[in-house]
């Protein structure tokens, strides 16, 4: 893609460079904008957690899923990952150092971490680079098909390999 | 909602240090947040410039143009209120595409782009369109088809089979997205019904309500 897009531009005779250096005028500009949003989205997360009232949600949600046979380990896989992306990647390189690559909580942790996304570092980013203040019912969406795919994705691995 | 999850989640914060007796963990975490908060920005500086600038080429050239043309009907169906041959159709499915591949990085700068095209379309440049919202759907499910960061780590781990997780990922994801298109598309009608009685003051009164089944979901958030 990297050079198949100007490759192709050049021969429609598009001044390739110039209108390069247009367009990544405007991520420069994007990145900037970012920074208020994403600062205010991270120090509420990283107070949340610092703060340990993570840990006492999950303590709370534990038990319920270990009735079902699912490994409690994932668990802070789920608070995890629409909150923080690095966070999650971190909780998830863990949980296969741990238990290794090809167990159980493995394949579900590396499922979890692949399908699912961060979705309130999505919305910030997404919605702070245009200026909506409002963002409707988006966010209600990104958690439910949060939740939605993190049930999946358990499921899916204790059909497969459990 | 966002207001509401936001001060729930520093003030529920506060309280808990208080508690817990973390309160310079507390106001550690308070800088060690915003600090991130730029390094993530200027860790995407570098992306950002570097793939819209592709992107400017890609749609100088009339790629997205064409792209926009084949697809159309996929996107029609998905974004209808966003006109044929309009370029944020060739934005949406760029990044569409990318997250497919896995490539977070590339997706991002492309899913600003659709987004501050589909800001044209919207008569209120402060309340997120239906379009905006059916895109960050798709964004927060997006069908992974390589998720090529995780199998990664798992060869690093010695996995005998780092790409088994494919299988999986795709079917999670698909799950995810259909779940996602799906409470769009609901929630979508429920606003479009809700609309002419009480018109246009839509204030995020969910978070004030703070009800049992969805902001209690989203306190994890």
């Amino acid at each position: 893609m990297i050079t198949f897009i100007p490759l192709y531009a050049f021969t429609r005779k598009v001044p390739v460079y110039e209108s390069f250096v247009e367009g990544a005028k405007d991520g420069f500009g994007t990145a900037i904008a970012i920074i208020p949003h994403l600062v205010g989205m991270l120090v509420a997360i990283s107070v949340f957690r610092a703060s340990g009232a993570l840990d006492f949600l999950m303590g709370f949600i534990a038990p319920a899923l270990q009735g079902l046979g699912v490994p409690p380990e994932v668990l802070p896989l789920g608070l995890l990952r629409p909150l923080t992306g690095t966070g999650s990647l971190a909780y998830t390189t863990d949980l296969i150092r741990v238990h290794g690559p090809d167990s159980l909580i493995g394949m579900i942790a590396s499922t979890i971490q692949g399908s699912t996304d961060t979705t309130l570092y999505v919305l910030t980013v997404y919605f702070g680079a245009v200026g909506i203040r409002n963002g409707r019912y988006a966010l209600k969406v990104g958690l439910f098909s949060d939740i939605v795919g993190f049930i999946a994705a358990i499921a899916i691995c204790m059909l497969a390999f459990g | 909602m966002i207001n509401g999850i936001w001060l729930a989640m520093i003030v529920i914060g506060f309280i808990f240090a208080a508690v817990n007796g973390r309160m310079d963990e507390f106001t550690a975490a308070v800088f060690d947040g915003a600090k991130s908060g730029v390094t993530v920005s200027f860790g995407l500086i570098s992306v950002l410039v570097f793939w819209m600038g592709m992107m400017r080429v890609a749609e100088d050239a009339g790629l997205l143009r064409k792209i926009a043309r084949l697809l159309g009907p996929v996107v029609g169906f998905l974004f209808p209120d966003v006109p044929k041959g309009h370029p944020a159709i060739g934005y949406i499915l760029s990044n569409m595409s990318a997250n497919l591949l896995g490539l977070g990085n590339a997706a991002t700068p492309m899913g600003i782009k659709a987004m501050q095209e589909l800001q044209t379309l919207n008569p209120d440049k402060e309340t997120a369109t239906p379009a905006m919202c059916t895109l960050l759907a798709l964004n927060t499910a997006s069908i992974t088809l390589i998720p090529a960061t995780l199998i990664a780590i798992r060869l690093n781990y010695g996995s005998a089979e780092p790409a088994g997780i494919v299988g999986t990922t795709l079917a999670a994801t698909a799950v995810a997205t259909l779940a996602a298109v799906a409470a769009d598309r609901l929630f979508r009608r429920l606003t479009l019904l809700r609309r002419p009685p009480k018109p246009p003051v839509i204030w995020p009164k969910d978070s004030a309500r703070g009800g049992p089944a969805l902001p209690h979901s989203s306190m994890k958030g």
